[in-house]
Parts: C-alpha cells; structure tokens; sequence
C-alpha cells in the first residue's frame, strides 16, 4: 500500500527541510520514497507544494487530487486551495496561520471568511497555531518542525528515530529548539 | 550506499560516476541543479557557467573533441539556442563522449512555452534517452557516454520537469570510473564541417543511425513487462510512471528508455500480441507518429491531447474507466498568488516610474522584471524569449516610425540576458540607428533561476573570482554614445533619466545598478552598495490613509484592518525606501540605527 503525504504552503515557511526530513526517515526506515517538488516562483510568494509517497514499490511521484491520505497545510487558504486533494477519509492538518498575496495588500482581493470551518465540516481536520507554538519556544521559523511533529503523529510511525534525524539535518545551534518544536507537534495530535 | 536524490542531482552524480571531466550550461528552470551539483564535484569536474546555451554546448563539442567526456545541460528552449552546433556535431560526431541534457517543462511550471525537444532527436539525427526516475538519470548518464562513443554520436537525455524535481531513491558507487583521456588526433575530414567533408558524413550518419537502430533493439533500456495483455502500453519517461500507477497488473507495458531510433521490431513484436495497444505521451505524438507511420494500430493522442501535463489519475480514467471519490469544496474565493516582486527589489522603483508614462511600448524579456505585466506596475507589452526585448522592440519602434506614430518603445532586460542575446541585439540597434530605449536591469545576479553567477558578477560558477564585464563600457564599446548608470530606488532619479531618454532621438541605454536583496553579497557588493539594509515605519498620525504607498505593490507594505491606516510588516521590510518617496504625507521613515 502506498501513502500520499501532500505537504503545501507559501514559499518561505519551510515545507522544504519538513519534507526532507519526513523522506529521509522514510527511506531509512526501508520504503520505497519518491518526493516532488515544483521550484521556481517560490522565494516571490508562489504557492508552493511537495507530494511524499511512499511504500514497498512507489511509481508515479505526484498525488492525483482526491489521492491524498493526509494533506499537511501550512497556511489556510492554501488548505482549501488543495482541499481536493484529499480523499475523501483522509486528515488534514492546518496552521492557523495567514500568508496575504499582494492583491490582498492592495486591498483589490479579500482573505475568505470561514475556511478552517468550511474545512472541518468536510474533513477530519486537525488545527494547530504552530506560529504561537513556535514564537512560544523563541523563534516563529521552528513552525515548520511543529507541524512535521504533528504530521508524523498522524502517520504513527514510530520506528524512526525523528529526533536524531533533526539533529543529523539541522544546524547544531538550532537543535534542541528543534527537537522542542517536534514534541510539541507531536502533543497537539 | 542509498540516497535520496532529484532527478538533476542524479545526474550530476552520474556525471561524476562515468567520468565527466568538462560541463558547461546556462542556468534554466527545470535545469539549473545539474550543474550547481555537477559543481560540488569540482576536484574531479571542471564545470562553468556559459553566457548562453550556444556556448555551452559549443565548448562541451570542444571539450569532447579534444578527448575528455563531456556535458551541457539546459531548459528545452535554450536548445533552441543551442540547435546549431547540435545539427553539425551529428554530422562530425565526437572523440569522447558528450552528452547534451534537455529539461523540457510540460505544463509550462517556469516557461514560455511547452515544446517537445524529442523532436530534436529526430531532427538532428542523434541518440536519445528518456529516464523515468532519478536511478536511471544516473545510471544513462554513463549508458549515454558509452553510446556516444561507440557509435561515434552525440546523445541527448531528455528530461521533464517532473523528472528533474522529484527525488527518488538512487543507489551510488562511492568510486567513479576513471577514463583514460583520448589522444586529439587531427582529422580534417571528420571535423571540418565544409561541404566536401559534410556530404560524406552526411552518408555516414545514415549508418550511424542504422547502428543505432540496432542497439535499440537489444538494449535493456527499452524492456517489456507481461502482465494483462488485454491493454499494452508503449510509454518513455515519466508518462510509463504514471501509467504504471494508474494501470498496475492491468496492462503489459513497453517501457522506452531509449527513444531515438525507435525499437520498431520490438514495438511490433509487442503490439502484436496485445489486445489494445496505447501509446502515451506528454506533448507531443512523437513516438505514436512514427509506430503509425510504422502501418501499427494505435490509440493516443486521439485520448490525451498534448496539452500540458498528464497524471496517472487521467490516464486511469481514460484507458480503465478508474474514477476517484474529489472533496467537493467552493474555492471561488481561493485567491491566487501570483509571484511578485519581493519586498526591496530593485526592480520596483524602475517599473513604479515607467508603468506610469505615457504612450509607451515596452518590450519585456525572460527573468523577474517578466512580473511587471502584473498590477499595478502594468508595464510590460511583450515577453517572447531570451534576448528579445531589444530586438523586438527595435523593430516595434521602426514600426510606428513607418506607420507615422509617435510612440516611443521600451525595451527592458536583465544583466545575465543581456549578456545571454541582448548584446548582439543592441549592436543592431547602433547599427540601424534605432531610438528605441534600451534599459539593462542590473541587480549583480541570475535572479529568477535562483542567484547563479554570471559574467558582470565577478564570480564564477566554481565561487572563484572572475573578470566582472562592465555592461557599461560593453554598450560604449557598441557604439552608445548616451548611457546613464543609475540606482532604481531614487524614483526622482529615474523619472529624471527616463525623461532624458526620451528627449532623444538616437541609442540610447539606461543602466539600473543595485544588487537583489535575496542574493549572497560579495565583498565587491559590500564596498560598493554598503549597508543597503535597514528598516522603515509608519507614522499613524501623519498617514493619511490615501493608499499611494500600496501602489508600490510591496509585499511588506499593507493596510492595516484595525488602524485602517498602513502598516509595514518589519519581518520583510528591507530599507529600499520606494515607499517612503510615494507618500506625500511624509508618514514614512527611516529607522536610524
């Protein structure tokens, strides 16, 4: 059986080393892994996105909409954006966090009212504020590992050492808030 | 030793592998990691950034012919660049091994267009190979020098964005196979490519690829999996992916991994003893075409039209009638998010003054400048392709002059594109005369395929130093005789330079000079720019809420919901301070430090 982890954010939030590590633990742990990402518009606000599949034998390194077995969202506009994606039992984890695109900012478009209510009426959806989280433990960039440790409670794989990998990855300086950020992840699931 | 690697990586681990020892490229989304990772090889790899993908692909024939395996890699548009020395090269064929990479971008994630550079396999008549994951980019890295240089051939791998991004497991050899370079031996027959010589290696290609056809006959690279023979699938690259996970045990698949000659008998053999026969394929019917023409019933592009990308998903609707359960949702009020200018680019300040004159055309070019089309700059006419803002608007201005229209044309390219084609397309503009405004955006980078060097920014791609061309003296050396070198953020200053422009009637080049603020500063950036970075605030008080500032389209600078007043998001501010010359309240300032 192969699972789809559809990870999706705005450029700059850190899906990038999330889903990296998410991979790497996959392949350590012996699956087949394939990963895509679509560089490019990224760093200029683009929203952006990384398909993880893994499993005995993974062929195609896209999820197809409505293949999704949970769809991480680091962002809420972007949940619904690619609320499709998601099978229809699927879980979805938002960050109750908003990214404005410039049209916001010059006030020609409006942020959509209720999305993380539309979102769990149709799904089994999990919200986390991993920005406060992180600003908690002194630096709003650590959300991304927030949201990785709330992800991999919803996976349950427990056979990964999650911690040493953050360690193997993440500059020596960063660890330990690292580490704090995941097992707060973790305890929101 | 097992490692998780995109498909460029992969390569650029092949080329290291099989014994690469010359790579030269411009950079160009999906390619542009081939060679940043082909760089980190640089004790073994001499690898360089080319002003354009002519030159690359010229040096990497040099390179070849004078006996060291080599590379060139590139965006399916920049072979269009590169197309003639490739025809030729076919013609003389190599000493060692040189492969050419083609990332083609179906679904248009990061181009101009979509274009299927399969064809260019068939066109200039030379060896091509499709991987479908990142194992087999590295592994026909070294199938392809071998091709190479057994049949004496260039050889391109044909990639798709899908295969450059997505990482994959790749198993990797901790030695790489040490070559012994050639002898250059003189021979003015093979590689002198005048008619008397051509004409006879015109014959002797004809034979080349009759060999080839051979090879593609036995090589694993093109192998058949038996499964359901009710459907055959004949697919190449990331499509046999796709159709592999839509149709699993469902269908017997040809898998072509090797797609230039065709394996005609195999492809027969395998129709032959399917019920159904599909070939799928993304852009264009370049396999389904020739198995036709080959008199095999097919189905393909009469199901899957060509356009942009496929999914295993269609592929399953299509071919098994395989439907999924879709979340129905209203995102009607899901707002795009275009990419924009960031906060401090040096591009805003230039584009707020020129979006606001009147009766211009202004022809754009490829790179970041390209998103002035949007709002509320609106101040690109034309994008077509490297290079051609000058040239387009050259003949755009002669145009009007013909037509008796007083309309004054813009043309505006980036540092890295104007050393890529724009300089030839200047010297025109000396040369004919041309009053068209010529405006090179220097921000010292390669900026929308992410900060690679190039030859005005004083490093090389190895982070060497480099002689750093001086765009002005290049435009004076042409000819331009009216050159101004300015700093975009000083909007009076460019409104100024702008004005001055159009007050003549000759060439005529204004110069933006400040550096991205996403790039890597160099100490030569640090002694010229000093500190550009510093903060700046709202006075509340002061801000009459009139909204000019917005006009800026910053993405750091907003309207506040609870103040109804603006704010500036202080995370992203960078100091450029365009905003601060907009208001007319004066209710915006410096942060002293």
């Amino acid at each position: 059986m192969v699972k789809n982890i559809l990870l999706v954010g705005v450029g700059g939030q850190g899906t990038l080393l999330a889903s990296k590590l998410l991979t790497t633990g996959l392949m350590e742990a012996g699956y087949d892994v394939k990963m895509n990402e679509i560089h490019g518009m990224s760093q200029r606000g683009g929203s952006v996105s990384s398909h993880v599949r893994y499993g005995e034998k993974v062929f195609s390194p896209v999820i197809d909409r409505g293949a999704a077995d949970i769809l991480v969202s680091f962002e809420e506009m972007e949940a619904l954006r690619w609320l499709e994606y998601l099978k229809p039992e699927g879980k979805v984890v938002v960050n109750k966090f908003r990214s404005n695109p410039v049209s916001m900012l010059t006030g020609d478009t409006k942020y959509p009212e209720n999305i993380l209510d539309l979102i769990t009426s149709k799904a089994d959806a999990i919200i986390l504020d991993a920005c406060q989280i992180a600003e908690k433990l002194g630096n709003s960039r650590v959300m991304n590992i927030v949201l990785l440790g709330a992800l991999i409670e919803v996976i349950g794989i427990n056979s990964i050492d999650w911690e040493g990998l953050i360690e193997k990855h993440v500059k020596y300086d960063f660890v330990d808030i690292n580490i704090k950020a995941f097992k707060a992840g973790r305890n929101q699931v | 030793m097992k490692r998780l690697m995109t498909g460029n990586e992969a390569i650029a681990r092949g080329a290291w592998e099989y014994g690469i020892c010359f790579a030269s490229a411009y950079p160009g989304t999906p390619s542009t990691e081939i060679l940043e990772n082909i760089a980190l090889y640089n004790k073994d790899i001499y690898s360089e950034w080319a002003p354009n993908e002519k030159v690359a692909l010229e040096s990497a024939i040099g390179a070849s012919i004078a006996g060291v395996r080599s590379l060139s890699a590139m965006k399916h548009v920049g072979v269009n660049v590169a197309a003639d020395p490739l025809f030729t090269f076919a013609y003389t064929g190599v000493n060692s091994g040189m492969v050419l990479i083609s990332a083609d971008d179906p679904g248009m994630h990061s181009s101009q267009n979509e274009q299927d550079n399969r064809n260019y396999a068939a066109f200039a008549k030379i060896a091509m190979f499709e991987p479908s994951d990142s194992q087999e980019c590295k592994d026909m890295v070294g199938e392809a020098l071998k091709i190479s240089e057994d049949f004496d051939i260039p050889a391109l791998i044909r990639i798709t964005t899908r295969i450059s991004h997505s990482k994959g497991i790749v198993v990797c050899e901790d030695e790489r196979l040490e070559m012994p370079n050639k002898p250059y031996i003189k021979k003015m027959e093979k590689y002198v490519a005048v008619p008397a010589h051509s004409r006879k290696l015109r014959i002797n290609l004809e034979d080349r690829q009759k060999r080839l056809a051979e090879y593609s006959e036995t090589t694993s690279m093109n192998s058949i999996e038996w499964e359901n023979r009710g459907i055959g699938v004949i697919a190449s690259g990331i499509v046999y992916q796709y159709a592999r996970e839509a149709l699993g045990d469902g269908a017997s698949y040809l898998k072509l991994g090797f797609t230039h000659p065709l394996p005609m008998k195999k492809i027969r053999d395998f129709a032959s003893k399917v019920d159904k026969l599909w070939v799928i394929e993304e852009g264009d019917p370049y396999l389904e075409n020739q198995i036709k023409a080959a008199g095999i019933i097919c189905s393909g592009r009469d199901t899957f039209s060509g356009i942009g990308e496929l999914s295993a998903g269609e592929i399953g609707l299509k071919i098994a009638g395989n439907s999924c359960e879709v979340l129905s949702s209203d995102t009607s009020k899901v707002v795009p998010r275009p990419p924009a200018f960031c906060a401090g680019c040096p591009h805003r300040g230039f584009f707020y003054q020129l979006g606001k004159m009147k009766n211009l055309m202004i022809t754009g070019d490829i790179g970041c400048y390209a998103l002035a089309f949007n709002k509320p700059f609106n101040a690109i006419d034309t994008v077509i392709c490297m290079g051609a803002s000058i040239s387009t608007g050259h003949g755009a201005q002669k145009a009007f002059e013909i037509k008796g229209e007083d309309r004054r044309v813009v043309a505006v390219l980036g540092d890295s594109t104007f050393f890529h084609t724009g300089i030839n397309s200047l010297l025109n503009i000396v040369y004919n005369n041309s009053k068209t405004i010529t405006c090179i955006l220097d921000n010292r980078i390669t900026g929308m395929t992410g900060h690679q060097e190039n030859p005005g920014s004083g490093y090389n791609l190895r982070g060497e130093p480099a002689s750093a061309v001086n765009i002005e003296e290049v435009c004076r050396s042409l000819g331009v005789k009216n050159i101004q070198t300015i700093n975009p953020n000083d909007l009076k200053k460019v409104k100024e330079t702008l004005k001055w422009a159009m007050e003549l009637d000759e060439p005529v080049v204004i110069i933006t000079r400040w550096p991205c603020v996403l790039k890597k500063f160099s100490q030569e950036d640090k002694t010229e720019f000093g500190n550009i970075f510093s903060k700046y605030h709202v006075d509340i008080e002061a801000c009459t809420a009139c909204k000019a500032c917005l006009k800026a389209g910053c993405p750091a600078i907003s309207l506040s919901k609870d103040s109804k007043k603006v704010e500036i998001a202080q995370a992203s501010c960078t100091g450029c301070g365009v905003c601060a010359q907009i208001c007319p309240a004066e209710a915006i300032f410096r942060e002293e430090i």
